[in-house]
């Protein structure tokens, strides 16, 4: 049986992919790396804002749970607590003990669950809370956004338990390895690579189970689904959890990729920043959301170190334009047949202008 | 100073913060209820007021300069938001999270703008002389309050547009069609009001207040291109809270909103309030989630 073209095109990304750390420089390589582990948020918001209908401008605060759980214990890892050691910012800001909460942290086994369990268990707590009495829409995304002020706010202001606005940095060992070698920042790459591509199967099962056809349902009619009888609510709490629990790891791997944490990564504007990754490359298909998330990030990359000050103009006229003309986003454009496609789109719409 | 006059002043404070949630919220509120469109460059509506009353102030310097900038604030915002309501809000008001993120995107193309024309350091307005003053209360169980004439002046400013606009909702024609749009579009379409227009109309009236809370935010404080965002998002609560486009739900909850935060901060600082504040956003709507006030209507999907 001949493969086909996009399975062919598949296996050739999926090698690509394997084989980089032999075929860009360091540098790019940890590029790369970091805007991988931001691909694992950027499906988790696919499968939110895609599938699930939720959209949620707080991704930063799930982002920031999993990625401050493992900084934590990185700045722990190379201290003898019973010393009486403490981390250097804590020194600085003349702290005289080890908070309570940062003990358990010592443990990376601990530190390495929390990335997972505490944004994901937030996010269904904080959702049920708000789903529950039937809140949704704008109002949810208005209410994330303020609980992205809100974390980033309380990060920066509780300087001696959180490193304040310049966050968490100087890590050197995980786990007993030193993280700071080129060969340790290829394997931390091949464990990004890893975990992205076992997300994206991951979630084009779950999509495909009637799980997925549950929640695309509740997306398109919520009300119907009730009337026959289903209750909405623990679909689209799952889904956000799953997407927070996906945040909170892609934030632990962009930590130890970027070497530092701080409230400038988790706060209103890079929440948002988020959503404008997964409208660009599409929010109906996964792929999209990937796709999206490198060529935003590399084009950031590139324009805002050449010319700052474009750049908050290219991404304000990137929301706009991608959001008006192109809601499918990039992916939507090669995928004849889906809703919004595009051409569809425009002959629909010539077709009711003719009609008015 | 004694207990009781602390306690008053800062139910004071509470109270004229909650008259710029008022005039920053009553446009987000309005357009709300008419579109179901949330305006997110809606705070740099009140930073378009602000630099606009830094700029009449270069003109008409004079103690009444300030006077002079609230219709210019008004009118520049208001003419801004036509302009937005035109060329986006319009096009997309079918996809309410579609509009959310393409008026970020407005917002900071604008917030970017301010930057490289005035700077990113910001402006400074200096109140007019006349409001220097300051109301003391020297004798009684309220000794030693003190009450700046900028903040009476805000109070004052809010319930003057507050007055005007529930004139206008409830005592003019214009603001019969806007309730009976506000309550069933098709219907009031049907009876031959211009639905389109009335959008228009609520949107570019709504930024027009919020370039004149601009105005007073300058009163406060140095005009910065991000200024309007210190101040939207508790606007965006007050929304929450209020339900949607009732002027008397929105006053409400700019006071609860006002109030719990001047009352919070005697305890706990300002970012703990914050979160606070956000708790008590998500307690509440476990017991109203339609807000305050409910406009009651057949719609079973708002």
């Amino acid at each position: 049986m001949k493969p086909a073209p996009k399975h062919v095109l598949g296996g050739a990304l999926m090698l690509l992919g394997v084989a980089a750390p032999l075929l860009i420089n360091p540098y790019e390589l940890s590029l790369l790396g970091r805007f991988l582990a931001l691909c694992i948020l950027a499906m988790g918001i696919m499968l939110t804002w895609g599938e699930a209908g939720i959209l949620s401008l707080g991704q930063g605060v799930f982002f920031g749970l999993g990625a401050y759980a493992l900084a934590m214990h990185l700045k722990l890892a190379g201290l003898n607590l019973a010393n009486g050691d403490m981390p250097d910012f804590m020194v600085w800001s003349g702290v005289s003990a080890l908070p309570a909460f940062w003990y358990p942290f010592k443990n990376g086994c601990f530190a390495l669950a929390c990335v997972v369990l505490v944004p994901g268990g937030f996010a269904a707590g904080f959702s049920w809370l708000v789903f529950r009495r039937r809140v949704g829409g704008v109002y949810f995304a208005l209410i994330t956004q303020a609980l992205a002020l809100a974390f980033s706010t309380l990060l920066i202001s509780q300087q001696s338990y959180t490193g304040g606005f310049n966050g968490l940095t100087n890590f050197t060992t995980l786990f007993g390895q030193d993280i700071t070698t080129n060969s340790a920042a290829r394997v931390i790459y091949w464990v990004t690579f890893i975990l992205v591509v076992l997300v994206y199967f991951f979630l084009r099962w779950l999509l495909a189970t009637r799980y997925g056809v549950m929640l695309r349902a509740t997306r398109d009619g919520e009300n119907r689904v009730r009337f026959l009888g289903h209750d909405a609510v623990p679909y689209k709490v799952l889904a956000f959890a799953i997407a927070g629990a996906l945040a909170g790891i892609g934030g632990a791997l962009f930590t130890l990729h970027s070497g530092v944490i701080s409230p400038a990564a988790v706060g209103v504007v890079p929440s948002i920043e988020m959503v404008v990754w997964v409208a660009v490359g599409g929010r109906n298909i996964l792929w999209g959301a990937i796709a999206g998330t490198l060529l935003v990030n590399f084009a950031k990359d590139q324009i805002s170190s050449a010319l700052p000050s474009l750049w908050l103009y290219a991404l304000g006229a990137l929301f706009i334009l991608s959001v008006s003309f192109l809601p499918a986003g990039i992916a939507g454009l090669f995928h004849a047949g889906r809703e919004e496609n595009v051409v569809r789109r425009i002959l629909r719409r010539r077709k009711l202008s003719t009609a008015e | 100073m004694n207990e009781s006059a602390f306690l008053l002043g800062q139910v004071f404070n509470g109270f004229s913060v909650a008259s710029l949630f008022i005039l920053a919220a009553l446009g987000l509120a309005l357009s709300f209820g008419l579109m179901r469109v949330i305006n997110m460059a809606h705070g740099e509506m009140l930073m378009l007021g602000g630099y606009l009353a830094y700029m009449t102030l270069q003109v008409v310097p004079g103690p009444f300069g300030i006077l002079a900038a609230l219709p210019v604030a008004f009118l520049g915002a208001a003419l801004l938001g036509a302009v937005l309501e035109l060329t986006v809000i319009h096009r997309l008001s079918a996809r309410p999270l579609d509009t959310l993120l393409a008026t970020w995107g407005v917002s900071l193309v604008l917030q970017q703008a301010a930057r490289n024309l005035f700077g990113a350091i910001g402006v400074e307005v200096t109140a007019p002389t006349w409001m220097d003053h300051t109301v003391s209360v020297n004798s009684g169980f309220l000794a030693g309050m003190d009450l700046p004439d900028t903040r009476i002046f805000i109070l004052l400013i809010a319930a003057l547009v507050l007055g005007a606009l529930a004139a206008l909702l409830n005592k003019t024609r214009l603001g019969l069609y806007v309730r009976a749009v506000n309550q069933d579009r098709a219907t009031a379409a049907a009876m031959g009001v211009n639905a389109r227009l009335i959008d228009l109309l609520v949107f570019s009236l709504g930024t027009g207040v919020a370039g004149m809370a601009g105005v007073i935010l300058a009163l406060l404080g140095p005009v910065t291109p991000t200024v309007g965002q210190s101040y939207i998002v508790p606007a965006f609560l007050v929304v929450i809270l209020g339900g949607l486009g009732s002027l008397v739900g929105t006053t409400i909850a700019s006071i609860i909103v006002g109030l719990f935060t001047a009352l919070i901060e005697i305890f706990v600082d300002v970012s703990v309030a914050q979160v606070l504040l956000l708790v008590f956003v998500i307690l509440f709507i476990q017991i109203r989630p339609q807000g305050i006030i409910t406009v009651r209507t057949r719609a079973l999907e708002g």
